[in-house]
């Protein structure tokens, strides 16, 4: 790393970026191997000692104490206190600190704001000032636009290049291609722990990806334009609630024909979560109605929905999707392992759980020892490639989908994309919700645009990234 | 991500693979199950042997002269602690002296079996209230309130025993019924109030256990169920027809108790790993969020686990008061179902592993008696060691640490006892 450098270190998921990371910062322990800092061999215990020596992180979940002050946050683990027998926080000394810096980089934040009030982008922010509080030299950023909306990553992009201009370095870590074209001046590309190669910004996206997943991989999914059948899922007026009782939904009107994939597209947190949660009844429905096949399903139970031939890949696969201690083979049969042939009556069949998982696994080239695995043990491609083999594998008329492919690498990425089309093509219905735009704008044949709890406009499949992205953002022909 | 299935699925076979006996070695040394509870009722018998010498008055006196006389001192402190775990052996194993003395007939031969049949006696509700815990652990619910569902239990056991005139063999499976319907129903509060409201089980099982004993002196004292010939608090005495068959003779305590114990365990083996209701249960417990949302509803989950669990621990208290004790006393159920925590945590969870852990405490118990009427070490000592034990197990880092195991490559026992809360 050079002073004053933007250093792009981009791989795929599992490959060991954030771990080479969390060596820098001091969270974890090198078995091997030296680090050198301006010529000088370093040893980092702790973040204490990352810290010391010039290495700030901001971490791809956010470290901040969420009922705290931006100031108290900032303050956190570097805690001023003042002279005398009883040590008092010297919290005006230390909001003095956070505007100075604010100002010197034009990060603005509000030193008095709570931080659970402010968006995702702004806390980000408050990350970044935390770090260079602390005056460090060297920045590392893990996946820092995973959560920003398009224009919120432009103003990061922006701001970077503003720490660069102070002489600071940055580490950026990230899998998309186009941010790292646009602000990194060098890139380097590490594939299963080893580095596999480095590249100058010029180069192609399809060489980059290529170099990524080591062979060239295809972007675009390749479909036949939509053939939509009759109605399968209609929801009308529909409101829920999150779980703080805030209304997320607020009157959202969707339909779903065979033969078509819906995308929803939306930043995080615009209430995609909870339209799908109550779509499969993980959710109480405040008002409106959800027909699924000419019946209403607003108040039915969630095994009555997957009964129904309903397939649910949730969005998140760790707390929702999967039970870690599971073996594959369990986990292959989470929702239908009380169904024959899984089981006769009170009786589990493991024999014929077994065969099916080995079917599944091969199917879906899912790669594990064994079917016997914890599937906790598995990479998260594969992790997410057991729940849409399991998913996948009944016989649907719908499939629900809510970020398939978050945190998985570009091969299994375009794998869980082929299925999906092909189960289009089968004949079922796909709803799928994505905060990735380059996912909905390669596979929904028709784009809604999820905003604060409603859908603002919705588009047909051709529409531009800069269209959908304004939408994203809140912003409306009208307005703009 | 070029690698075919096949290249993937195949294990990876190290070059030079080690022979058979050095794989063992390695196993063993490895922070596994077995090799961290071995060495930590190893360690917990050390610590229970320096007890035993700093309890003694004469020997703690004689450390004084340790460097005047080493060979002396330390031989005292030996003996007596080889007295001590000597006696421990005697009375839950075998006493070789009684078995010589059957074999040329100076004493009978019920005598010699008296170790094993106490051991076994102390095992068989131990048995049930560890299944319990576990059972409830296993549905990601920390039941502290198996204590308060064996004291229903033995009140359901008993009062169907003494108070419902019935013919052999019904009356047993009436009253152990009984047993199990009280502990189910008193469990199945809690599990009801944590499925509907969210009411924390450990708070409501521990507020039931209170609950549960007051109503235990409450109902002994009351006319019908109080015997009428004594003035202590003591219940009348379960009927011969409602009593658990003893194994052998009349000088025996031992009971169908402890088979039945066996046969729980087996059932809650089948119930938990191959039953659709034990995958369910399972999957509850250790991730209730993605249980849900493969249709799984966790209410019911979580009450069905209080009810089996409750069910189970009754059973527990039924096999004390139709097996052992025969009559309801304030102590009947005494610290079972407090111990089947700690006998399912010694078991990790599993229903073969609280069967040997219970088996162990059992004898731990047995022993504990003989050695302190023969060796003057208090049976409380026994209690020590038993919760040392369980420290042990609770901090496998511990084990790993002092005998420089090497690191487990799949889940040890800490993820089983750091869930729960």
């Amino acid at each position: 790393m050079e002073p004053g450098e933007i250093h792009a270190l981009l791989g795929e998921n599992g490959a060991g970026k954030s771990t080479l990371m969390n060596v820098l910062y001091g969270l974890l322990q090198p078995d091997e191997g030296e680090i050198l800092v301006n010529g000088a061999v370093r040893h980092f215990r702790s973040p204490g000692d990352a810290i010391a020596a010039g290495n700030g992180m901001v971490h791809q979940h956010f470290m901040l104490v969420p009922v705290f002050t931006v100031t108290e946050n900032i303050m956190l683990g570097a805690e001023q206190t003042s002279a005398g027998p009883i040590a008092l926080l010297d919290r005006r000394t230390a909001r003095s600190h956070v505007l100075e810096v604010s100002q010197r980089y034009g990060l603005p934040v509000d030193p008095d704001a709570t931080v659970e009030d402010l968006p995702v982008g702004v806390q980000q922010r408050v990350e970044i000032v935390k770090a260079l509080v602390r005056e460090v030299d060297l920045l590392i950023l893990d996946e820092p636009t995973a959560v920003l909306t398009p224009q919120e990553t432009d103003e990061l992009l922006s701001v970077m290049r503003t720490l660069k201009a102070a002489g600071k370095s940055i580490v950026f870590i990230t899998h998309k291609l186009k941010e790292v074209k646009a602000i990194a001046d060098r890139i380097t590309v590490v594939r299963r722990g080893q580095v596999v190669g480095t590249a100058q910004p010029d180069a192609t996206e399809d060489s980059l990806a290529a170099l990524m997943v080591g062979r060239s991989v295809r972007l675009t999914v390749d479909k036949a334009p939509a053939d939509p059948g009759e109605t399968v899922l209609s929801v009308r007026g529909l409101r829920v609630y999150d779980d703080r009782g805030h209304p997320a939904v607020d009157g959202v009107d969707l339909a779903v024909r065979a033969r078509e994939v819906l995308g929803i597209a939306g930043v995080q947190g615009n209430g995609q979560t909870e339209l799908v949660e109550a779509i499969m009844g993980l959710r109480p429905v405040a008002g409106g109605e959800i027909d699924l096949a000419g019946q209403n399903i607003a108040t039915r139970n969630t095994k009555d929905t997957l009964r129904t031939g309903v397939g649910y890949i949730p969005e998140d696969r760790s707390v929702d999707g999967l039970v870690k201690d599971f073996t594959v083979a369990e986990n292959l049969v989470l929702d239908v392992y009380d169904q024959p042939p899984y089981a006769a009556g009170l009786a589990l069949r493991p024999a014929a759980i077994s065969r099916a998982a080995k079917e599944l696994i091969a199917e879906f080239d899912i790669r594990t020892s064994s079917s016997e695995t914890p599937v906790g043990t598995l990479s998260g491609g594969n992790q997410q490639k057991v729940i849409v083999a399991r998913e996948l594998s009944r016989d649907l008329r719908m499939v629900v989908a809510a970020q398939p492919t978050r945190g998985v690498d570009v091969g299994s990425t375009e794998f869980i994309h082929e299925r999906v089309i092909r189960e289009r093509d089968e004949g079922a219905a796909i709803l799928l919700v994505s905060s990735e735009l380059d996912e909905v704008l390669g596979l929904a044949d028709r784009i809604a645009v999820m905003y604060r709890g409603r859908i603002l406009a919705t588009l047909p499949a051709g529409a531009s990234r800069e269209q959908v992205g304004l939408l994203m953002a809140g912003i409306t022909g009208d307005t703009a | 991500m070029t690698v075919t299935p096949a290249e993937a699925q195949t294990p990876v076979a190290a070059p030079g693979r080690p022979g058979p006996a050095r794989r063992v070695f390695d196993w063993l040394t490895t922070a596994n199950t077995l090799t961290v509870t071995v060495l930590a009722v190893v360690l917990a018998l050390v610590v229970g042997a320096i007890l035993i010498i700093i309890g003694d008055e004469q020997v703690r006196a004689e450390w004084g002269y340790l460097f005047a006389a080493p060979g002396a001192v330390l031989g005292d402190s030996l003996s007596l602690v080889g007295d001590a775990y000597g006696n421990l052996v005697k009375g839950s194993i075998i006493d070789p002296s009684s078995v010589s003395g059957a074999i040329s007939g100076t004493n009978s031969w019920s005598l010699a079996f008296a170790p094993i049949s106490e051991t076994l006696t102390y095992t068989a509700p131990l048995i049930f209230t560890g299944l319990a815990v576990a059972f409830a652990f296993r549905g990601g619910l920390f039941n502290i309130g198996a204590q308060g569902a064996v004291i229903m239990g033995c009140i359901g056991g008993a009062i169907v025993g003494f108070a419902l005139p019935m013919p052999y063999g019904l009356h047993l499976i009436a009253a152990l019924l009984g047993a199990a319907i009280a502990g189910a129903i008193w469990a199945g509060i809690a599990g009801y109030l944590k499925a509907r409201t969210g009411a924390h089980e450990v708070i409501v099982t521990i507020m039931l256990n209170y609950v549960a004993l007051q109503f235990l002196y409450w109902v002994i004292r009351q006319q019908g169920v109080h015997d009428p010939t004594r003035s202590d608090p003591i219940s009348k005495p379960v009927h011969g027809t409602a009593r658990l068959p003893l194994l052998g003779g009349a000088n025996l305590r031992w009971n169908v108790g402890i088979l039945l114990g066996v046969l729980a365990a087996a059932g809650v083996f089948w119930l938990l790993q191959r039953s659709t209701v034990g995958f369910e249960l399972r999957a509850v417990g250790a991730n209730p969020d993605a249980a849900r949302t493969a249709g799984m509803s966790v209410a019911k989950a979580y009450i069905l686990a209080m009810v089996v669990s409750g069910a189970l621990a009754g059973l527990g208290g039924g096999v004390q008061v139709l097996g052992t004790a025969y009559t309801l006393t304030p102590a009947v159920a005494g610290t079972l179902g407090f111990d089947g925590i700690t006998v399912a945590l010694l078991g990790r969870g599993r229903p073969w592993g609280v069967a040997l852990s219970a088996l162990l405490f059992g004898a731990l118990h047995a022993g504990g008696n003989h050695m302190q009427s023969n060796s003057h070490v208090a049976v409380d000592l026994v209690t020590v060691v038993q919760a040392v034990i369980v420290i042990l197990i609770a901090a496998p880092g511990l084990i790993k640490e002092i005998f420089r195991l090497r690191a487990a490559r799949t889940g040890s026992a800490a993820g089983t006892l750091a869930k729960g809360w």
